[in-house]
Parts: structure tokens; sequence; C-alpha cells
């Protein structure tokens, strides 16, 4: 029962900061389907840190830079939707498919190449940095806590006041709304989907991490993240957009997926003998069910996925 | 006079523009091939490029092109299935989906009910229009973004088929694949008819390499040619201007997904019913064919016949890459440079609008300059 908790809560907090990610960009008017690659390239910033910093230095230093790199990576991978899709008004499918395809792949060239260069005959694509990883963990008993919990907490809620209680949020919304109206009123659309795109690589890079140093023991990064940016988007879609909502959202699926791992452990769903198959594919099938009957008078953002263009009103 | 009319020809700007695609998408690949290491560089992209050309005899040579091709003709069905639906104003990012559910009910029928190949290939056919059928009603009658569903789509069907494959009649119980159609169900396997000597005897070179090819001349002519395919176009340019003209937009969306799905499925199972491979019922992603689809469909320029030759070289530099040297360099580089290509394509538009642009500026300076000189000679004659 505390491995399921600790699953549900830290799939949870993977599946919360990037489908908070989503959420910024979608309210400043950019559909984000390239989350999975902005996760892939924010886990490799943060595991190559990892492996560089001696094992010894102070857990804070560790915690501190492997966070940063991730965001850091995150935002600069961000970029690449952002110039394609707001300056060059690119299809924002498409981008975000390549995006996706193009972090897996680069990931997988950068460590096996980082491998090799190291130790010739090493040919894997996982990243050593079980050391440095326990700096992130501390233990309650049974239950491995993890600082990234608190972290996703604090983002959770710094998101909702930046969201609603600030004009930078109100400014983004109204982008993802009406992009003519705001630009109207002297509001710099292109800017605003700038700082949406990039808060949701910096939140997507960070998630990335979250998700390879908690959720899993060791991670291959030919595997990208095994759907959890698309599984996150559906966390987005099942939140309406809300923060709060989303943070719910999180949690139901995290458990799902939680579920899919450990539910042999737990005597009464064991002895139901439902494959885990079925717990992987209920987020999707509760997603699409709910858009089926929301989609009609959908809380999504009006405006988004058309590219803004100046000339037209 | 004529290189400028050759520059507005729309077919001759899609081969430019692909090409200048795939030009920086090499150059890019080979960059970070020079970064890994320059000494082999040069030979390792020439490798990549040439694929089946560096193997050492003829006969290998046609062997390792049988194999290209063999994976090409589920590509080309992929990339089909989203041109299709794409030239329909869907972007069907569901293929995937459609695929896997093409795979997961043409491998069923040849394994547990021993159907002959046919009957495989039309249920794999009717199992991915289902799929696509269900992204199309969702957005017909429920407003559901068709990316959206397609993608949760991609990973339900996923999980069902590896549900569905994992069962005693089809999987092998030695190993996580399903079992071997050679031994399974001979009567699945799409036939041949002689191809396979044309190719040093390569067995995974069947009919479906020509059928794809068909596929893509019917998409062409449906598209182009045929009033329903008229229709298709008129509802994707504008659904309620369609509606207005009498034509049922909500079951042209329908039927297109249906359509475009009923192509994935084929595509998988011009792969699985060739015995090239079997479906490991542990993978844990959506296999990457539908999405390399959408690289072949936009390289091709959104055209049928093009995708045919794009889907060639997106699967030929796959193939190439595996050829590398491996202890140097990872075989994954093939991958990176066809996502490159996609990545850049999503440019494609905004290069053809400046292209147009600069051509017509350029029109206009001569137009001006021409109309300078007359204005000229006029005020010499007075």
């Amino acid at each position: 029962m505390v491995l399921l908790l600790q699953y549900t809560i830290i799939f949870a907090s993977v599946l919360c900061l990037v489908a908070l990610g989503g959420c910024f960009s979608e309210h400043s008017g950019v559909i984000n389907l390239g989350l999975e690659g902005i996760m892939v390239m924010g886990a490799l910033g943060g595991a190559v840190t990892m492996f560089l910093l001696p094992a010894s230095s102070a857990k804070i230093v560790i915690v501190l830079c492997t966070t940063l790199a991730a965001i850091l990576v995150g935002m600069l991978f961000s970029c690449l939707l952002a110039v394609a899709c707001i300056n060059f008004k690119a299809d924002q499918t498409l981008i975000g498919t390549a995006m996706n395809l193009l972090a897996t792949a680069a990931a997988t060239v950068f460590v096996r190449a980082m491998n090799t260069s190291i130790n010739p005959d090493n040919v894997s694509t996982s990243i050593q940095y079980i050391q440095e990883k326990k700096a992130f963990l501390k233990y309650f008993g049974k239950f491995e806590f993890n600082w990234f919990m608190v972290m996703a907490v604090v983002l959770l809620i710094a998101s909702y006041f930046l969201l609603y209680k600030t004009k930078f949020g109100l400014r983004l919304q109204a982008c993802g709304e009406n992009p003519q109206a705001a630009d109207s009123v002297g509001i710099n659309v292109y800017k605003m989907r700038w700082a949406g795109v990039l808060i949701s690589g910096f939140l997507g890079g960070l998630g990335g991490i979250v998700y390879i140093t908690a959720g899993v023991s060791e991670w291959k990064f030919e595997m990208g993240v095994a759907g959890f940016g698309f599984l996150a988007l559906a966390v987005m879609i099942f939140g309406q957009w809300k923060p709060t909502n989303i943070a719910l959202a999180a949690l139901l699926f995290g458990l799902f997926r939680a579920l899919s791992n450990v539910y042999t452990g737990i005597p009464f769903l064991a002895a139901m003998n439902i494959p885990s198959t079925v717990y992987n594919m209920l987020p999707y099938i509760i997603s699409l069910i709910v858009l089926a009957f929301t989609s009609k008078n959908s809380r999504a953002p009006k405006a988004e996925g058309i590219p803004y263009d100046k000339g037209m009103r | 006079m004529k290189e400028k009319n050759l520059l507005k020809n729309p077919s001759f700007q899609a081969i430019l523009t692909s090409l200048v695609c795939i030009v920086l998408g090499l150059l890019i690949g080979f960059v970070v091939l020079l970064m890994i290491n320059p000494a082999g560089a040069g030979e390792a992209i020439k490798t990549i490029l040439l694929n089946f050309l560096t193997r050492a005899s003829a006969a290998a040579q046609m062997k390792a092109l049988g194999n290209t091709l063999a994976k090409t003709a589920p590509l080309l069905m992929c990339a089909l299935s989203i041109c299709f639906c794409y030239k329909v104003g869907l972007f069907n990012i569901g293929a995937p989906g459609q695929y896997e559910a093409g795979a997961c009910i043409g491998l069923y029928a040849a394994l547990a009910w021993h159907c002959n190949w046919v009957i495989c290939l039309i249920l794999a056919a009717i199992a991915g229009a289902i799929v696509g059928a269900i992204s199309g009603t969702l957005k017909a009658y429920r407003n559901v973004n068709e990316v959206i569903s397609g993608i949760m789509l991609n990973w339900i069907m996923l999980y069902m088929t590896n549900m569905i494959l994992s069962r005693k009649a089809v999987k092998d119980p030695a190993s996580p694949y399903t079992i071997k159609l050679a031994s399974g169900n001979k009567g699945a396997l799409i036939p041949s008819a002689g191809l396979n000597k044309l190719f040093a005897n390569n067995t995974t070179v069947t009919i479906a390499i020509p059928l794809a090819i068909l596929f893509a001349i019917l998409i062409w002519v449906i598209l182009s040619k045929t009033k329903f395919g008229y229709e298709l176009r008129a509802t994707g340019f504008n659904k309620e201007a369609a509606k207005y003209a009498g034509m049922k937009e909500k079951q042209n969306i329908i039927v297109t997904l249906a359509i475009g799905g009923a192509l994935a499925g084929i595509g998988a199972a011009f792969l699985f019913l060739t015995g090239y491979q079997e479906w490991s019922t542990t993978q844990t992603s959506v296999p990457g064919m539908g999405f390399n689809g959408i690289a072949a469909t936009f390289l091709g320029g959104l055209h049928p016949i093009g995708t045919i030759f794009a889907s060639f070289f997106i699967q030929s530099i796959t193939d190439g890459g595996a050829l590398i040297n491996k202890s140097v360099y990872p075989s994954q580089i093939s991958d990176l440079i066809s996502s490159i290509i996609i990545y850049l394509c999503g440019f494609v538009l905004f290069f053809k609008f400046a292209l147009n642009n600069w051509i017509k500026k350029k029109e206009k300076k001569e137009v001006s300059k021409v109309e300078g000189a007359a204005v000229k000679a006029e005020g010499g004659d007075k």
C-alpha cells in the first residue's frame, strides 16, 4: 500500500508538472504536442548533469544543478516549437510530432556517443546516476519521499496564481482566446505566445527529470518517456485546462499508472486478475469519453492551434 | 523567362523544397557525425545515403534492396493514410493506432482463425477503418479534435493489441513475440508471385510492394479526378460551405478517416503478413511506422505520387543507418536525420510563400522598369 501511495504521488507529480506546461502553452494559443519530446530533453539534461557531478557533492548542489539543467534544456528545446509555430506559422501538429521524434533520436545519439567515447565497448543508451539520484530521496519508514513532490506542489500553486491572479496570466489567456482583441489593446501576441511555450518547456523539462529519477529505476533513452507526455496531454484535457482540476486529474491518472506497476502486490486487486494493460489503457479511455461529452462546449482556448497573423482581423 | 516560369510551377516548388529539407537534414546529420568522430563521418553519411548499394555483391545488393522495399510498402500505406486525410483537412495522427489495429486483427485472424492472406488483409483494413471511424465520429458529432482523439486511440490500441496478441493461440510461449507465420499459418503469408526471384530469393518481397504503389495511384485518382474526392476536399476546405452546397459534411469526415484508417490497417498487414517481423507483445511505445509516415507525407509534398519516392527515401536512410560502423556511431543517427527533415517540412509553406513573394516583387520591378523606359522613350519623342 505504501508503495502504491508513493508511486501514485510521484507519477502524479510528473503528470501535473507536464500538464501544467501544456496548459500554459495552450492558454497562449499554441498546441504543444511536443511535450513528450521536451520531457526527454529535460531528462537528458538532468541525467547528464547528475552523471558529471561527483557523487560526493553536497545534496543541495546536486538537487539544484540537476533541476536547473533539466529546466534549461527543456526551455531551449521548446524554442524549436516557438520559432516554427509562432514566427514561421508552421503546422503545430507537424512540428510537435517532429519534436517528439527528434528528441528521442537526439537523446539516444547523444547518450550513446557519450558512453562510447568514455568506454568504446559501452553501446548502452542509459546513463549511470544511481549514487547522485539518492540526493533527491528521503525515507520516512518505507515511504520514499522525493523532493520533486514538494516542487510539484509549489509550482502548482505558483501556476494557479500566475494564470489567474496576475496581469501576465490574464493577458496570456487573452492571447489564446482572442488574439486579435488582445493585439488591439496593445498586447504583443507573439511575445505572449513565446512566454507560454517557454513556460511549457520549463515545466515539461522538469517533469522529464522527475520521471526518470523517480518513476523508474534505470532509464534507456531510446524508449523516450513511454508516452508520459501524451498522458499529460490527457490530464490537461481531463482537467479542462484549469490548474486545480489538472492536479486532481494528475492524481487520478497517476493512480492508474501506479496500479499497473504494483497491482500484483495488493491481494484484492491481484485476485481480480486484471492485466496491467487495462490500467495503462484506462486513463486514455477516460479522457476520450470525457472529451466526447465536453467538447461541444469545450473549455479549450478558442484560438489554440491557429497561428496568429497580424494582417488577419 | 523560362527559369522563372519553372520556379512558379507548384510541383517544381514542391520538389525543390523537399530537396532543400533533405539536404539540410543530411547536413545537420553530417555535422553530428563529425562531432562524434571526424575520421569516419564521410564514410558513415555515404553508407546512410547509399544503403543497399554498399553491399559487396550484386546478389547481396538486391537482397538488401528487397528488405528496404518490403518495409517501404507499409510505410507508404501509412503515409498515404496521412496524406489522404490531410488533403481533406484532417491531420490523421491516429495512423499508428489504426496500424496497430490492423496488425492486431490481421495477425489474430492469421494465427488463431487460420484465415488465408486475402481475408486477413481485408480484416486488417476493416479494423483500421473502424478505429479511424471512431475518430471521425467523435469529430463530426462531438466536436472532438481528431488529433487529440487520434493520440488517445494510439495508446489505447497499443495496449489492446498487446493484450489480444498475448493470448495463447497467437503468442510464441518462449518469447514476447507472436508465432512466426511461416510455422503458424503459411497461407496467411502474402504471395510473392515470383517477385522474390528478382531480389535474390528474398522471401519478404511480395506483391505488397506493387499493391502499395497501386494504392498510391488510386488515392491520387480518387482525390483529384472524381466527384467523391472533390466533395471530400471541399468539406476539408470549408465545412460550412460544403454543407451549404448540399454535401453531407459530417458523413464526409467519418468516411475520410475510415478510409485513412483502412489504408493504415493495410499497411500493418503489408508488414506483418510478409513474415518480415513479428509483433512484440511487450512493446511500450507506439510503433514508429505511423510517425515516419508523417515524414514521408510531408517530404512527398503532400502528393500521393511524391509520397512513393519520399517513403522509399525515408526507409532507405533508416536501413542505411543500421549499416554504419556501430562501434563508433549510433544507428539512430538516421532517425535523427529523418526527424530533422520532418521538422524542416514545417517551414515549407513559409518557404513557398517567401519564394512566391520574391518572384512577384521581381516581376513588378521589371514591369515598372519597362514602363519607366517606355515613359522615357515617349518623353524623348516629344
